[in-house]
C-alpha cells in the first residue's frame, strides 16, 4: 500500500517509474475521504491542486526532465503556513475563508523539490494549545486511540502522519508545538534551530520563538524534509545564512561514542511509570550501543514556564493586533470603529487566544515591560547559559517529550493544567535550539512514548544520529495505530 | 480686560520642543519591495507586508539607514553602533499591522543638534534623538464612510526631536526651516511639505521667566507649512498665556491644528492616551552600524550649509546675498562652481560680482521661466566668463545684462555673441577721443554752456557718445576723456 510507504521510498518508486505520482496521490486522497471524516487532521484538502502537481511530476518524468527529491511525495501542511491560493486559516474564525495571495517559503521550496501539497492540518487557533482542542473548526483525534488528543497545536500534523493521510507534514513549534504531538501520537517530530527555517508565510504567534519543522514517520524521512526546508531566506531578518549540512549522511553513524547528556531536572519531577520506563530503555540502548551516559543539570528549568508565558503571551498580543477585520478575514460591522474592532475581535477569536491576548498586553503595559517582559528574556539567557555548560560535557541531551502520554479530550481542565504538558519542550524555543522528538515504544496500552533530544545551536546533524539509533533500537518499527491501519 | 500678549510676554516665557517626521527618498518602502511615491492611485502602492497579511515578515531597507545616518552625522549626533526597532502598539486602520515599526529606547542618533539662523544670529538647538521608523497610511473621511490609503504606509522615516529649547514661534518657524534645508541639502528628503513628506507637531510650554521647571505642555498636531508652524505656535502660546496669566492652569493635551480656522481644537487629553507597549521588535535584529558603513557616510558628506555661509561671508559676499546662496545646496554649488572658473576665485571682487550676476540675472531670468536652479541653461562656467568680460572691460556692464539675455536664451558662449553683434567696448584712447572730439565739435553751443557753468549738460555728452558708439565706450574713460576735452 503505497500510503505507508515512507517519503523516501515514495520518491525512489516515483523516479523509478514504478507508479506515478498520480496513483500514489488519487490513492492518498481515496485513503483521506475515507479516515479523515472520522480523525479529523485536515482543514482543507486540494485535490484538485494535487492532481495536477502530480501531473506534472509524472509528465517531467516522462520528458526525462530532472525530479527534484520530494517528487511526488504527499505532503500535508499545518494550516497557519500560508498557501498561495488555499485557503489559510490557522485554526481560527477570524481568518475563516482567508486565501492568501502568497506563498511561504518553506512551501515553496517543498513544492520545488517536487513535493505534493494534500492541504491543510488541524491545529490549535494560531498554534496556542496542546491538544488541538482549541481549533475553532474541529476536533482531531489521536490515531492510536480516538478518545485522546493528538496533541497540538500540531495535532493535525502528527495525526495525518501516524494515520498514513500523507507521506510527511510540517508543523510549527513554538513551545513544543511540533515535538508533544509527535510523541502523542507515536512519529518523529523535529523544531530545527531558531532561524534555520524562513519564518515568511508562517502565521506568526509568538515572533522570537516560532520555527517551522517536519513530522515524519522515520527518521530519514524527518532528515530529507528538514534537508529541504532549510536554508537562509532574505524576506526573514532572523533567518541564518549558514550553510546548511547533508541531514542524512549520519544517520547510519549510530551511537557509538556520543555522548548522551540526562539534565536531572527532566527526571526528577511526576513522570508517568510508562513514559519513564520507556525512556529507562531508550537510556539502556543507547549505552549498550556504546553511547556514553552523563548526568547534567540545567539548574533554570524551572523557569522556563513562567518566562514562556511571558514571553509568548506578549509577542502575539501584538502579533494578532492586524486581525481587526479592516483588510482581510471576519468582519462584523458596527456603526463606529471601536464597536467593530471589538466586535470583530469578540467573535473572531476563541477563549484560549483571548487569554493570551490579555495575558501579553499585560506584560508589555507601560512601566511593567521591565519586570515582565524584560525579566522574562534575561531568564531566557540563563536558560540559554544553562544548555551551553551542559553541551561541554555532552553532544545531545535526551529527556521525554512530555510528562505523560496522550490524554484525554477534556481532561486538561485549567489552562494551567494544559500549559503544562509543554513542561520539557519549552526551553528548546527559549533557547532556540533544535529539538526532536522521536517514538521510544508504546505503554502497555499502546500509546505511543516520544524520547526528546536536544542539541547544540545547529547540530541537527547529531540530533538525527541520535534519533536514528533510538529509532533503530526502540522505535515503533512496522507497528501502526489500530484504528487507522 | 486681561493684558496683551506683548505685556504677558514680560512675565512669561513660552518653550517650545519640535518632533519633526521627514521622509526619507528610498526607491521602496522601509521594510517590504512596494515603490515610494506620491499621486498614486489609492492602494497600488502595497504588498503583502504593507497590507499586514498574516506571515509577512518586515526587511528593513538599508537605503533608508544610509539616510538617517547623513542626517546624523551632519548634526553631530552621537551614532548608536546597535540600535533596535520597536513595535509601537495601536489601533487604527491606517495602521496594518496594528503597530508601528519604530525606535524606543535604543534610537539610531541621540545628543545632536542644529544650527538655526534666527535674525543675524545662530541659535544652536539640541537634538534629543533621531530614531528610524515607517509611516502610516491615511484615511479619508467622506460622509459616514472612511476610505483607506496605505500607499504611504511603511514609508521610512527619519523623526526629530528637539530639546524643548525654541522660545518663539519664529524660532519654531527657523527650525523648520533649517531642518528643511539641511534635509534637502543632504539630498535624503524631497521635504515638500505639501506633500507631506515633512510634518511637524510641536510641544508648547509657558513658564515664568527664571523658573527651571517646564510648565504643562500641550502637543500640537498636523502642522504642515512652516507658516501654520509659526501661527500655530503663534497662537498656542497666545492661548496658554491667558490662561496662566489669569491664574488658570494648562491641561495636558494633544491639539489639532485647523489651519482654515486659524486655530486649535483638543484631539484628545492625557486620560485619553494610548499606552504603545512598546518592546523591541523580535522580527528585527538590532540593527548594526558598522565602520565603513559610517566611513562612507563621512567621506561623502557635503559642506554643510552654515559653515558654507560663514565662508562666503568671510570672503566678503553680502549678508542676505549669502544666505539666499545656501537656501539650496544646488544654489551654493552653482555659485562655487562660477567662481572656481574665475580668476580670483570667491575673494574680493570675483565672489561679490558672480553673486550679483546669479542673484539678479540669473534667479531673475530662471524665475520668469519658473525654473530651479539645477534647470539652469547656462552653465555656471558660462555666467563666469560673461562677468570677466565685463570685468576685464571687453563689454559695459550694460551690453553684459543684453548678452547675459541672449546666452541665457540661446546657449550661445558670450563672447561669440559680442563678437556676432560687434559690441566690445571701446576702450582704444586715441580712437575714443576722436569720437569724443567729434561728438564735442558737433554741438558747439552746448559745449559753451558747459564751459560757462552749466554742469548738467555733462550727462547729454555721455548719452550723445554712447550714442554715437552704439553704447560701446568704456564708459570711465569716456567720462575721463570729455572731462579733458570739455576744459572741466
Amino acid at each position: 500500500m503505497s500510503e505507508w510507504w515512507s517519503v523516501v521510498e515514495t520518491a525512489r518508486r516515483i523516479a523509478d517509474g514504478e507508479v506515478t505520482a498520480f496513483r500514489v496521490v488519487e490513492d492518498m486522497l481515496v485513503r483521506i475521504t475515507r479516515v479523515d471524516r472520522d480523525l479529523g487532521a485536515y482543514l482543507e484538502i486540494d485535490g484538485d491542486g494535487a492532481r495536477t502537481a502530480a501531473n506534472e511530476i509524472d509528465r517531467k518524468r516522462k520528458a526525462g526532465e530532472k525530479l527534484g527529491p520530494l517528487a511526488g511525495v504527499p505532503i500535508a501542511l499545518k494550516d497557519n503556513l500560508v498557501t498561495k491560493g488555499i485557503v489559510t486559516t490557522a485554526g481560527s474564525k477570524i481568518l475563516a475563508g482567508w486565501v492568501p495571495p502568497y506563498e511561504g517559503t518553506a512551501v515553496e521550496k517543498l513544492r520545488a523539490a517536487g513535493a505534493v501539497i494534500l492541504g491543510k492540518t488541524n491545529l490549535d487557533e494560531f498554534g496556542m494549545g496542546s491538544s488541538t482542542e482549541r481549533s475553532a473548526f474541529k476536533k482531531t483525534k489521536n490515531p492510536w486511540d480516538s478518545s485522546r488528543v493528538p496533541g497540538g497545536s500540531s495535532g493535525g500534523s502528527a495525526a495525518a502522519v501516524a494515520a498514513g493521510l500523507c507521506a510527511a507534514s510540517l508543523g510549527t513549534d513554538t513551545g513544543g508545538s511540533i515535538r508533544q504531538p509527535a510523541a502523542f501520537s507515536g512519529v518523529v517530530g523535529i523544531k530545527p534551530t531558531y532561524g534555520r527555517v524562513s519564518r515568511w508565510g508562517v502565521v506568526a504567534f509568538a515572533s522570537s520563538l516560532d520555527q517551522v519543522g517536519p513530522l515524519a514517520r522515520t527518521v530519514g524521512d524527518a532528515a530529507l524534509i528538514l534537508q529541504t526546508i532549510c536554508g537562509h531566506d532574505p524576506r526573514d531578518a532572523t533567518s541564518l545564512d549558514v550553510p546548511v549540512p547533508d541531514f542524512s549522511a549520519a544517520l547510519a553513524a549510530g551511537a557509538r561514542g556520543l555522548r548522551v547528556g540526562l539534565p536531572k531536572e527532566y527526571f526528577a519531577g511526576e513522570l508517568e511509570e510508562h513514559v519513564r520506563a520507556a525512556l529507562d530503555r531508550t537510556i539502556a540502548a543507547l549505552r549498550d550501543q556504546g553511547a556514553e551516559i552523563v548526568e547534567v543539570s540545567l539548574p533554570h528549568t524551572h523557569l522556563a514556564l513562567p518566562a514562556y508565558y511571558i514571553v509568548a503571551p506578549a509577542e502575539a498580543s501584538s502579533n494578532l493586533a492586524r486581525y481587526d477585520g479592516i483588510r482581510y478575514g471576519l468582519r462584523v460591522e458596527a456603526p463606529d470603529l471601536l464597536t467593530q474592532y471589538s466586535k470583530t475581535r469578540g467573535a473572531g477569536f476563541g477563549p484560549e487566544v483571548k487569554r493570551r491576548i490579555m495575558l501579553g498586553t499585560y506584560a508589555l503595559r507601560s512601566g511593567y515591560y521591565d519586570a515582565y517582559y524584560k525579566k522574562a528574556q534575561q531568564i531566557r539567557t540563563l536558560i540559554k547559559r544553562d544548555f551551553d555548560a551542559a553541551f561541554e560535557s555532552c553532544d545531545v541531551l535526551l529527556t521525554p517529550t512530555t510528562p505523560t502520554t496522550a490524554f484525554r479530550f477534556g481532561a486538561k481542565a485549567t489552562p494551567l493544567d494544559m500549559y503544562l504538558a509543554d513542561v520539557f519542550t519549552l526551553s528548546c524555543n527559549l533557547a532556540g535550539l533544535p529539538g526532536m522528538s522521536v517514538p521510544c515504544g508504546l505503554t502497555p496500552e499502546g500509546l505511543p512514548v516520544g524520547a526528546q533530544l536536544l542539541g547544540k545551536p545547529l547540530d541537527e546533524v547529531t540530533l538525527l544520529r541520535a534519533g536514528a539509533a533510538i529509532e533503530a533500537a526502540v522505535g515503533l518499527g512496522d507497528r501502526r495505530p489500530g484504528g487507522f491501519a | 480686560m486681561s493684558r496683551s500678549v506683548p505685556q504677558m510676554l514680560e512675565d512669561w516665557e513660552p518653550v517650545i520642543g519640535l518632533e519633526v517626521h521627514v521622509q526619507l527618498a528610498t526607491r521602496t518602502k522601509a521594510f517590504s519591495p512596494s515603490a515610494v511615491h506620491f499621486g498614486e492611485p489609492p492602494n497600488s502602492l502595497t504588498d503583502p507586508l504593507v497590507l499586514g497579511m498574516p506571515g509577512t515578515l518586515p526587511v528593513f531597507n538599508k537605503l533608508a539607514l544610509e539616510l538617517a545616518l547623513k542626517l546624523g552625522v551632519a548634526t553631530s549626533s552621537k551614532i548608536r553602533a546597535r540600535s533596535r526597532f520597536a513595535r509601537k502598539q495601536y489601533f487604527y486602520p491606517d495602521l496594518p499591522k496594528g503597530y508601528q515599526i519604530s525606535q524606543y529606547d535604543e534610537p539610531l542618533c541621540e545628543h545632536g543638534h542644529l544650527d538655526v539662523l534666527v535674525g543675524t544670529t545662530v541659535k544652536r538647538v539640541r537634538l534629543t534623538r533621531i530614531h528610524l521608523e515607517e509611516d502610516a497610511g491615511k484615511n479619508t473621511h467622506v460622509g459616514a464612510v472612511s476610505h483607506v490609503d496605505l500607499n504611504r504606509a511603511g514609508v521610512p522615516l527619519v523623526e526629530v526631536v528637539s530639546e524643548p529649547e525654541l522660545s518663539s514661534a519664529e524660532e519654531a518657524a527657523e527650525f523648520m526651516r533649517s531642518l528643511h534645508r539641511l534635509v534637502r541639502w543632504l539630498e535624503i528628503s524631497e521635504a515638500d511639505m505639501e506633500k507631506g513628506q515633512l510634518r511637524c507637531d510641536a510641544n508648547v510650554s509657558v513658564r515664568l521667566r527664571g523658573e527651571d521647571r517646564l510648565g504643562q505642555r500641550t502637543e500640537l498636531k498636523n502642522i504642515n507649512s512652516f507658516r501654520f508652524v509659526q501661527n500655530a505656535v503663534e497662537h498656542e502660546i497666545a492661548r496658554q498665556l491667558r490662561i496662566v496669566d489669569d491664574g488658570g492652569r494648562i491641561e495636558r493635551e494633544t491639539r489639532l491644528w485647523d489651519a482654515d480656522a486659524g486655530q486649535s481644537a483638543p484631539m484628545r487629553s492625557k486620560e485619553e492616551a494610548n499606552d504603545y507597549r512598546y518592546f523591541p521588535d523580535p522580527d528585527l535584529p538590532p540593527l548594526v552600524v558598522d565602520g565603513s558603513t559610517m566611513g562612507t557616510i563621512l567621506h561623502a558628506l557635503p559642506e554643510l550649509p552654515l559653515p558654507r555661509f560663514e565662508r562666503y561671508q568671510t570672503a566678503g559676499i553680502a549678508r542676505d546675498d549669502a544666505r539666499t546662496l545656501i537656501s539650496d545646496r544646488a544654489m551654493a554649488d552653482y555659485f562655487d562652481a562660477a567662481c572656481l572658473a574665475h580668476p580670483a576665485g570667491h575673494a574680493g571682487h570675483g565672489g561679490r560680482t558672480i553673486a550679483n550676476w546669479m542673484l539678479t540675472e540669473l534667479l531673475g531670468a530662471l524665475n520668469t521661466d519658473g525654473k530651479d536652479i539645477r534647470e539652469s541653461p547656462m552653465a555656471a562656467e558660462t555666467l563666469s566668463a560673461l562677468v570677466v568680460l565685463v570685468e576685464d572691460g571687453t563689454i559695459s556692464g550694460k551690453i553684459g545684462k543684453e548678452i547675459f539675455a541672449e546666452s541665457y536664451k540661446t546657449g550661445e558662449a558670450p563672447l561669440a555673441i559680442i563678437d556676432r553683434r560687434d559690441v566690445r567696448q571701446i576702450s582704444d584712447e586715441p580712437a575714443l577721443w576722436e569720437i569724443i572730439d567729434n561728438v564735442v565739435k558737433a554741438s558747439p553751443k552746448q559745449a559753451e554752456a558747459y564751459a560757462a557753468g552749466k554742469d548738467g549738460l555733462f550727462g547729454f555728452f555721455v548719452g550723445a557718445v554712447m550714442k554715437a558708439t552704439n553704447s560701446r565706450a568704456n564708459p570711465v574713460m569716456t567720462t575721463d576723456l570729455l572731462k579733458k576735452r570739455l576744459g572741466r
